[in-house]
């Protein structure tokens, strides 16, 4: 070495080449430093080769190097016809792809079915890309608008009224059933021991159901009248819009600062219009296709879309109950979680179909596709619940104390400092329980749903295509299918998680 | 000497059964700045989170600015959009930038237009000097500049009297220095200040009257000139010697 500590220097000896150091970079770098640096990782790295030849050979054997690609039947798809011991057998999925995406949903009305995915694609990308704008009108017509817009397409029928007829019917239901029950009261008070004060009780609460029926009585004529005009959805609708947008005006402040509002409820009541009008829901809208005829792919969107969407709001909504001062409130949280904790899906969904009708009133119908929607979003509602307590128990105290000092309400400081960071902290395990809850779709087939796996299974029982790899065929497809959404989900979500926890990265 | 603007009368509170304030008498004038101080556990962060009802107490009432708060906390809302608050380990908003962070209780609880809110924050940000770091999250910034953030944040409310408690306690040395400098610019513009702080150079400084507690009650009270050259207290005097040494 050679020392230039002093401020002059002058080379005595040329310096002699040198071989290069060993490479840590590029191919073989990567194999020398980390594959085979150490006895454990050459053992480690020779058993993970192991493995991959193992798994991905033969997967990658029978789905493409042994696959028939195509035939019409059976035939082309066994052994002795091919010349070859016969991997996948592709031209079967071919033939039973419109029935493990629609079920038995009828030919001619398939394209409602293609409709109704392209828009529910068309408004949810637009959603998922951060970048563009209008999110808020974007989330508004992919959560409220869709959902309906979803329903008449899919399920089809029309409509006899509008808001008004609804709200009218509705509090008529309620009023008929007070009412209903003070009449229990009062024919059971005939036999009790009890019976003044049953008699007392059961009076009382007939004569606030019949004052609550002079209460909306303004309502039930209304409607009435409404319903006897030619046009009475059309009638109906305008009496709707003008009384909506009239609260609205007034809510927003009036003359002076009411006008947006006002302007955006004529504007939604008449993109409602044109829906109505296009769908022809005033005119009995398209033929009605009852959910036991969905199937496949359809009724697995169906159900774990709406499985996701309904099951975050009603997981944030236990999830602050059960931490609510109010006891009645966290009890019945608390209750509530435990309850649909407990019970295994499978008996949920049993329950929900064969037992509730039992319980219900007589005339008093639930589709059974519905049933087993509300049973799975309250199930995973259940498990988001505890999900987000997760998140909203990380959220030090300091928080939600320095949005009070400012003077934020408990509804603000929640929804506007707690839950955010809460829902940030979380987001692994929330989407873990969507994937979860896509996959856990598929138990509805036990309840003669026939989701994607449910139709699959059913087109098994085909003998046109019985081959000793149907079933292997079928089984990959549907694994291939489930994998594309679960793992599109998964890396979503880290992108997510990436973004919004921006400021954490100082 | 006008109305208090805070007045606090026989104020006790007890942590179950363990009495934590006992029998507080206190008024604090307008454009007074109080410093509090005594040592750990003495009560005096209670008893500046009674003032805007973070706490709630058993006994006694506070008036705020003519708002009365009794054991009940009726007027909650009302009062603490009179008081603004400075903690200690600053609490900032950490999801939200330093800008949002200043126009959220303006735009929610005041209905202020965003711009408008906008603009108001920034004049503050420039006061406590940080308008350029208006877009960085809480957690790229130094301790002192988020406290500083911290107080342009309730000064956006346009509080008429500021608690701080311990503001600089959870601070380096040498951060410690812009946070006092911006509360003693505070100070100097006429806002009425309870300042909980072991600064006894603040207090010398900028303080009208030091109040020493003890034991969850007001044991002396005086001018800080006549308080830290003749203490009257024992007690007192045991503390100042301690801290002072
Ligand atoms: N939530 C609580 N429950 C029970 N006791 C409490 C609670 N908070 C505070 N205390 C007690 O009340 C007393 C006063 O606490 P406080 O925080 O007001 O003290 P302090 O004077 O601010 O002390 P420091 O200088 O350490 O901040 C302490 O003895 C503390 O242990
Ligand atoms: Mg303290």
């Amino acid at each position: 070495m050679t020392d230039i500590t002093s401020s002059s220097f002058v080379r005595q000896d040329l310096l002699a080449e040198r071989p290069a150091p060993v490479k840590t970079t590029g191919f073989i770098g990567l194999v020398r430093t980390r594959l085979f640096n150490s006895p454990t990782n050459i053992l480690l790295t020779i058993v993970g080769a192991l493995l991959l030849w193992f798994t991905i050979v033969p997967s990658v054997r029978f789905l493409m190097v042994d696959a028939v690609w195509s035939g019409q039947d059976r035939t082309a798809c066994l052994a002795e016809n091919a010349g070859f011991a016969v991997g996948a057998c592709w031209p079967y999925i071919q033939a039973k792809l419109p029935q493990l995406i629609y079920g038995f949903y009828p030919e001619a009305e398939r394209w409602r079915v293609d409709l109704t995915m392209v828009l529910a694609v068309v408004l949810l990308l637009p959603l998922l890309v951060p970048r563009l704008p209008a999110k808020g009108l974007n989330a508004g017509l992919f959560f409220v608008a869709f959902p309906v817009v979803a329903f008449f397409l899919l399920h089809g029928g029309g409509i006899k009224g509008f808001g008004l007829s609804w709200t009218a019917g509705l509090l008529q239901l309620f009023d008929e059933s007070i009412i209903g029950a003070g009449q229990a009261l009062l024919s059971l008070s005939k036999t009790s021991a009890i019976a003044p004060l049953l008699w007392v009780v059961g009076s009382l609460i007939v004569l606030i159901g019949t004052a609550i029926s002079w209460l909306i009585f303004p309502l039930t004529w209304l409607r009435d009248y409404v319903q006897v005009m030619g046009q009475p959805v059309w009638a109906d609708f305008g009496v709707t819009a003008a009384i909506v947008s009239l609260i609205a005006f007034f809510l927003a402040g009036g003359i002076r600062t009411g006008g947006r509002a006002l302007a955006s409820s004529i504007a939604t009541f008449i993109a409602i219009a044109i829906v109505i009008k296009l769908m022809g829901l005033d005119r009995g809208g398209l033929p009605v296709v009852t959910t036991n005829l969905w199937g496949g792919l359809l009724v697995t969107l169906v159900v774990s879309v709406t499985g996701i969407v309904t099951s975050l709001p009603i997981g944030i909504a236990l999830a602050l109950g059960r931490r609510s001062t109010i006891p009645l409130i966290r009890i019945f949280s608390i209750a509530f979680i435990e309850f649909w904790r407990g019970v295994p899906l499978i008996t949920v969904l049993f329950f929900a179909t064969y037992m509730l009708p039992l319980f219900l009133p007589g005339n008093f119908t639930v589709d059974g596709l519905v049933r087993a929607l509300i049973g799975i979003a309250l199930f995973t509602g259940a498990y988001q619940a505890e999900n987000v307590r997760g998140g909203l128990a990380a959220i030090p105290r300091g928080q939600s104390e320095a949005a009070a000092a400012l003077g934020l309400s408990w509804w603000k400081t929640t929804s506007l400092i707690v839950l955010p960071q809460a829902l940030r902290h979380v987001i692994p395990n929330l989407v873990n329980s969507f994937i979860s809850l896509l996959k856990d779709t598929s138990l509805v087939s036990i309840v003669a749903l026939f989701d994607l796996l449910g139709s699959l299974r059913a087109s098994f029982s085909d003998p046109k295509w019985s081959t000793p790899s149907t079933a292997f065929t079928g089984f990959a497809f549907a694994g291939i299918i489930y994998f594309i959404f679960c793992f599109g989900m998964s890396r979503y979500s880290l992108f997510v998680e990436r973004r919004l926890n921006a400021h954490r990265r100082s | 000497m006008s109305a208090p603007i805070v007045k606090i009368s026989g104020l006790n509170k007890w942590y179950g059964e363990f009495h934590v304030l006992r029998d507080i008498d206190l008024a604090v004038a307008k454009g007074e700045r109080i410093v509090i101080c005594g040592p750990s556990g003495s009560g005096k962060s209670t008893l500046i989170r009674c003032i805007n009802a973070l706490e709630e107490f058993q006994e006694g009432e506070i008036v705020v600015d003519g708002i009365e708060l009794g054991p009940n906390l009726k007027h909650v809302d009302a009062v603490r959009r009179e008081v603004g608050m400075v903690f200690q380990s600053f609490n900032l908003f950490p999801h939200l930038t330093v800008l949002d962070n200043c126009t959220l209780a303006p735009i929610w609880v005041r209905n202020i237009p965003k711009k408008d809110a906008e603009a108001t924050a920034m004049k503050f940000l420039e006061r406590v000097k940080i308008p350029h770091q208006a877009n960085k999250f809480p957690g790229q910034m130094s301790g002192g500049q988020q406290q500083r953030v911290a107080i342009a944040r309730a000064l956006t409310m346009n509080p008429k009297v500021m608690l701080f408690d311990e503001p600089t306690s959870a601070l380096d040395p040498e951060m410690v220095k812009e946070v006092l400098d911006t509360m003693v610019d505070l100070a100097e513009e006429g806002m009425t200040m309870l300042v909980v702080t072991h600064e006894m150079g603040f207090a010398r400084e900028v303080a009208n009257r030091v109040v020493f507690m003890d034991a969850g009650q007001i044991i002396e009270a005086n001018t800080p000139r006549e308080f830290f050259a003749a203490p009257r207290h024992a007690r007192t005097k045991l503390f100042l010697s301690q801290i002072l040494r």
